[in-house]
């Protein structure tokens, strides 16, 4: 058993109290400890995505009890690199959090984001339905207090908002998971599984119900139509920084579905035969163009790029809802692109906005620098519409191809096509109008402002490396594509991944 | 009894899911709580009921026992979302002693009002 797989879990969570506790009153302490506690946490997932790339789905029986009476985590090629994900955009995050002051402006930042770490890493290393339920809950309640971090009224509101509306959603998640115990016995992944493929159909009633449920929590998670209205709201209001460690959390979700609806739920399963994908499909569409509305009708910066999140959470679902191998493998590319797409795009924001003083969308006298933020945006607005040569052109083409031999292939590729479209006019607009028209409004006689100081090399390492990931995975693309047609090819290996966990073979499940 | 017990649980959860519609902190506070009811009594009948049966197996004699698990999750969802509403109390009334109103929803003022002087 490789004791390592539990440690993304177990490092955060002693890490976070001792920060709580023995360095509250030192922010440098708090700082150094955060840093190097992730920087650690980068390097075992690197080296669990080694582990990982052998194909073998490898399993932590915690207590040594067997499954499926104890609890499991399971690494697999698509865990490795969520977790790998997660300790990469969570270095740039803080990072660029502690270059730019935001964890000054409040308490237990620090504590709060390793928490935050360890409910994301734990959700996406568990085989266990109750414990993917505990893990949801520690990532929120982790990030109820990041959201909130800061405080002000309007923050405050939609603190509240997004509180209220993700316990009402942890409610509908335990009535899922009740009533797939009711209906299977277990509650065990793999057990799972098995179990499902084995309910006759006409006593699959409850099962069904808890399918849809399930998905409806997810959907919540994932910013999915009709439930996505939480979302620009949220992210609109937490601080930039935090809604760029946000980017993950819709991930989360998008994760939970992909896992759920490929291992437990497959399309090979008669109980639920189709449900799934076509009730995701539609959803994804409106998804999409809820987005680019969004994007293009926004007067705000910040919900303008909440919106952009919800298009490419649309973008992305358009190709699980297919749940065929190549369009999940194109769907996992798209993962990796938006995800850094939009931690760019927040952390730039914030260092706009902060120089601004305001977010609003209408013509004001330039920052100091403009230029140099014009460029930034500019880069990174290329790789969040999708247009070449960056990551995001890439990933919306593995996506149109992914679902082309679906019957609602018109559907989809309309949908992508043209809320590109409306997407990039509404980031055209914006950057000409934060950018460009400010300089209109420029004094030529002015003299620069004495206080003005070239922004440092720090706060700008995040905005690049983020920006740099989009370039690195458009340049790489051909290894990652290879990486992640195995890790779909390995998700729809069911039978695989029972006997890994159940030790017994999965007989005739595929 | 089973009628009793689903029954409780509708009822609960209609009168939660009333009250979070009521989007105002104190209602929605006792919605969330109501429905955190509901559903621990669900998740307790998803073991299937049994009257005076403990959770052991007795290898002794054949007597009937109730499913322990349930009433593990249950004890889980406790704790849970007893931490929870502590939290949610806690935000609501930050909220109300900043804004000055118990509302949830976001107004269209809200939207409008950029974020100066928050930072960002």
């Amino acid at each position: 058993m490789n004791h390592w797989i539990i440690a993304p879990v177990v490092l955060p969570a002693l890490l976070a109290p001792v920060i709580a506790y023995v360095m509250r009153h030192d922010i440098k302490l708090a700082r150094y400890a955060s840093v190097a506690g992730t920087v650690m946490l980068a390097a075992i997932s690197l080296g669990l995505l080694a582990t990982a790339a052998d194909g073998e789905t490898h399993v932590y029986y915690l207590g040594d009890w067997p499954a499926p009476f104890g609890i499991v985590l399971v690494l697999d090629r698509l865990s490795a690199m969520m977790v790998l994900l997660t300790s990469i955009l969570a270095l740039i995050v803080l990072w660029h959090a502690i270059a730019t002051e935001w964890d000054n402006r409040g308490r237990h930042f620090h504590a709060l984001f390793q928490f935050q770490l360890m409910g994301v890493c734990g959700a996406f290393l568990t085989g266990d339905a109750f414990n993917l339920f505990v893990f949801f809950e520690v990532l929120l309640i982790a990030s109820y207090g990041l959201m909130i971090h800061g405080g002000g009224k309007v923050r405050l509101k939609a603190g509240l908002q997004y509180v209220v509306m993700n316990l009402a959603g942890s409610t509908l998640f335990l009535f899922a998971l009740g009533a797939l115990y009711a209906s299977t016995g277990t509650l065990n992944l793999a057990d799972l599984a098995v179990k499902v493929r084995e309910l006759p159909v006409e006593e699959a009633a409850i099962l069904r119900v808890s399918a849809v449920l399930l998905l409806m929590v997810f959907a919540i998670k994932a910013a999915l139509f009709p439930v996505q209205f939480w979302l620009p709201a949220t992210y609109a209001n937490a601080p930039a920084p935090v809604a760029a460690l946000f980017a993950i959390m819709t991930k989360v979700g998008a994760y939970a579905i992909i896992r759920f609806y490929t291992l437990v739920f497959g399309p090979d399963v008669a109980a639920v035969d189709g449900l799934i994908g076509s009730w995701v499909m539609p959803a994804a569409v409106i998804t999409v163009a809820i987005g680019a509305i969004g994007v293009l009708g926004a007067r705000r910066l910040m919900p303008m790029l909440s919106f952009a999140v919800v298009g490419s959470m649309g973008t992305l679902l358009l190709a699980v809802a297919a749940f065929t191998p190549e369009a999940i493998g194109a769907g996992l590319y798209y993962l990796l692109h938006s995800t850094f797409a939009a931690a760019a795009l927040f952390l730039l924001a914030d260092l706009v906005v902060t120089r601004r003083g305001s977010d609003a969308l209408s013509a004001q006298p330039p920052i100091y620098q403009n230029g140099l933020f014009a460029a930034f945006f500019f880069v990174g607005a290329i790789g969040v519409t999708g247009m070449p040569p960056l990551s995001g052109f890439l990933g919306k083409l593995l996506v149109l191809d992914g679902v082309r031999d679906m019957p609602w292939m018109a559907t989809a590729w309309a949908a992508i096509l043209i809320g590109s479209l409306v997407t990039i006019v509404g980031f055209a607009r914006a950057g000409s109008v934060v950018f460009w028209k400010a300089t209109a409004l420029a004094d030529p006689e002015a003299e620069e402002p004495e206080d003005a100081e070239p922004i440092g090399v720090n706060a700008l390492t995040g905005v690049s490396l983020s920006l740099a990931a989009l370039v690195l995975l458009a340049v790489f693309a051909g290894p990652v594509m290879g990486y992640l047609e195995q890790t779909s090819a390995q998700l729809f290996d069911v039978s695989a991944y029972v006997e890994a966990v159940l030790g017994q073979p999965g007989e005739d499940l595929k | 009894m089973e009628m009793i017990v689903a029954s409780a649980i509708g009822v609960l959860t209609a009168g939660g899911i009333y009250l979070i519609l009521r989007l105002r902190a104190f209602p929605v506070i006792l919605g969330m709580a109501l429905l955190s009811y509901a559903v621990n009594v669900f998740l307790f009948a998803t073991g299937r009921l049994a009257v005076n049966a403990p959770p052991i197996l007795n290898k002794y004699a054949d007597v009937s026992y109730s499913d322990p698990l349930p009433q593990a999750l249950v004890l889980t969802a406790i704790v849970i979302s007893f931490g929870m509403t502590a939290v949610l109390v806690m935000i609501a009334l930050g909220a109300y002693l900043e804004a000055d109103s118990d509302e949830i929803n976001m107004t269209d003022e809200d939207d409008a009002q950029d974020t100066e002087g928050q930072g960002v």
